[in-house]
């Protein structure tokens, strides 16, 4: 069966102002809003286009990280995805242990497409499409704005890159991340999150799959950031022009 | 022991990027390093002669290919991954060039690797930013063998020149794939400054209206010498290519000057200037947020605004 498989990060949620708890441990997630990382998402949006347009006959989305990670499988089936495969593992989870389970999902699902998000908001790490490309020894297509399948084996990719656009051809299966303009996620509808409960969602765990959950960055302090000094308010034009100059900045 | 680093270089087939330069001050920071770049190209010695000039390089190796025409992640990370044993810490850019290609390496070397590192404290220790910024992590690498990192361009100035590092050819035996392939890259020329380089950067939002509309920006920038940035906003709305875009999800800047013209400032726009010298914000809702990190707010009509300053600089 043509198998796309989607990467599902649960991150707090882009419009949340993060703080640093005052201990330096880490950043407060106590009673602050959970969602699909927003690259994920879109990645997700892509392979259901991908499928609405005959291109794949299932979307299976997966998880690695703790029980709660099942609440966002659970949106991105209401979005519309098959089935969702949630891989158990607490604790910090690199992108060499996620990049090494999800390759395991990779060999029992056998997906011609791998998409994932550029970055999760929370880390920003931005390795784990990469690493986990590295590791299967397959293609990869990183910060996608468009999408074409050419043919059976192989896809056209338009990347956004510093220079501008670069477009590379790529041989299936492949690994995809997103960025921001590949497309817009659709909005769930009410019956669709009904629905989503009764799709199957399974759960693995990294011992299982043979996969060690092992850490090599010690995560040592979380510190804010540092403020910038609030500034002035000048009245018009001119006196903008006047304050620049005197720093000659113009 | 003295760290080894290995700083892999970018450029354009004919000039070495000045994010080579940066990473080379980042690696610096580390007292007594070793520091070796490797220059991957289909003609290397051209990049190779200006490696060598970077103040605090000891060695550069180069790794000619006609693969390496582009660069392709796929095809350039197992040669590097075949240089790598030697080196402790493999520095790479945080640009797309180097976000694309370093963990694909550390995920060949089996390796750990710390993104947009703002400080190097040792060849293990590192202080990057995480959540858009919104905090400040310190990392430490465990007794891993081997760190991979990439450098976040605006915490670093360029190393400078005069250097006279030993240039040498590196035997790499790594079979290269011909799954991915290169196709095209659309860069819009422009005789503007380079965004990413610039001293001063001018940037519109969504209330510059229509690509007409970002003209008066272009106008005024040319007028003063800066490069034209744009948001999130306007670059969805087809009011500015990608490669203009600020932000989180854009390029990190830290010019001199950076006036932010009908922007709101939302986190993710800030995230990406951050370390600029000097910020002016000019937006007609007086209350927007931008006005909480600039240095000088202007509140008012941009449309009559800009053509006056244009007038007075
Ligand atoms: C994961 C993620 C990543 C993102 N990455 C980025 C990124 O890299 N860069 C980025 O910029 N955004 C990014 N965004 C989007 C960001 O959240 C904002 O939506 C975006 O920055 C808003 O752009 P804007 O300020 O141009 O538009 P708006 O927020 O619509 O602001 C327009 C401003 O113009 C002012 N204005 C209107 N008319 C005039 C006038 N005539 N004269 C003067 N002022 C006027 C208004 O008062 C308003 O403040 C990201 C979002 C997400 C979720
Ligand atoms: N624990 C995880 N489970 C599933 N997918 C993940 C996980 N971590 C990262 N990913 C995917 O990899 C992308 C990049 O993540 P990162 O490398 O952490 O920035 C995310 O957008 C996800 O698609």
């Amino acid at each position: 069966m043509k198998r796309i498989l989607v990467g599902i990060k649960r991150v707090v949620d882009f419009n949340v102002r993060i703080r640093v708890k005052p201990d330096g441990t880490g950043v407060v997630t106590d009673g602050v809003k959970m969602s699909v990382n927003p690259f994920d998402e879109i990645a997700l949006e892509e392979a259901l286009r991908i499928k609405e347009r005959g291109g794949a006959a299932e979307v299976v989305v997966a998880t690695v990280g703790p029980a709660d990670c099942q609440q966002q499988l659970r949106s991105a089936l209401a979005m519309g995805a098959d089935r969702a495969l949630h891989v158990q593992a607490d604790g910090i989870i690199e992108p060499l242990v996620a990049a090494r389970a999800l390759l395991k999902l990779i060999e029992r699902e056998q997906p011609f497409l791998v998409i994932l998000g550029k970055q999760a908001i929370d880390d920003d790490n931005g390795q784990t499409g990469q690493v986990l490309a590295a590791l299967w020894n397959r293609p990869q297509a990183t910060y996608a704005s468009k999408l074409e399948l050419v043919g059976e084996g192989t896809a056209r990719v338009t990347r956004e890159v510093d220079a501008g656009l670069e477009t590379l051809e790529v041989d299936l299966p492949a690994v995809i991340t997103t960025d921001l303009r590949l497309n817009e996620p659709r909005y769930v509808k009410l019956p669709d999150i009904m629905k989503a409960k009764k799709k199957p969602l399974d759960t693995l765990t990294l011992a299982a799959l043979g996969v060690e959950q092992r850490q090599q960055l010690k995560l040592v302090k979380f510190e804010p950031p540092l403020q910038r000094q609030k500034g002035v308010r000048v009245k018009d034009a001119a006196e903008l022009v006047e304050q620049l100059k005197k720093k000659g900045l113009l | 022991m003295s760290a080894k680093i290995l700083i892999v270089a970018e450029h354009d087939g004919t000039r070495l990027n000045v994010s080579t330069a940066k990473c080379v001050s980042c690696a610096r920071a580390v007292a007594g390093a070793e520091i070796t770049v490797v220059v991957c190209a289909a003609a290397a010695a051209p990049l190779a002669a200006q490696a060598a000039q970077i103040a605090g390089v000891a060695r550069v190796l180069t790794v000619e290919n006609p693969a390496n025409a582009h660069a392709l992640a796929a095809v350039l990370a197992p040669q590097l991954a075949a240089l790598a044993a030697p080196f402790n810490l493999i520095l790479g850019p945080s640009t797309t060039f180097g976000k694309d290609l370093m963990a694909r390496i550390a995920g060949l070397l089996g390796a750990p690797q710390v993104s947009d590192i703002m400080a190097l404290e040792s060849a293990t220790r590192f202080r990057r930013p995480i959540y858009a910024g919104n905090a400040i992590l310190t990392v430490e690498a465990d007794g891993a063998a081997r760190v991979v990192g990439t450098v976040r361009m605006a915490s670093f100035e360029a190393a400078g020149g005069g250097g006279a590092a030993a240039i040498e050819k590196a035997a790499v035996s790594a079979e290269l794939p011909t799954h991915t392939r290169f196709i095209s890259v659309s860069a819009a020329k422009s005789d503007r400054p380079d965004l990413q380089t610039a001293a001063k950067v001018i940037s519109g939002g969504r209330a510059l209206g229509s690509a007409e509309g970002f003209r008066i920006l272009y106008s005024l920038a040319d007028k003063i010498g800066a490069a034209v940035g744009a948001s999130r906003a306007a670059v969805d709305a087809g009011f500015a290519p990608n490669e203009m875009q600020v932000g989180q999800t854009g390029k990190i800047i830290a010019p001199e000057l950076y006036v932010a013209i009908g922007i709101s400032g939302a986190i993710q726009h800030l995230t990406g200037i951050k370390d600029a010298r000097t910020i002016v914000a000019i937006n007609k809702d007086g209350e927007a947020p931008i006005f909480e990190v600039a240095d000088f707010g202007l509140v008012g009509d941009l449309f009559q605004i800009i053509p006056e300053i244009e007038k007075l600089v």
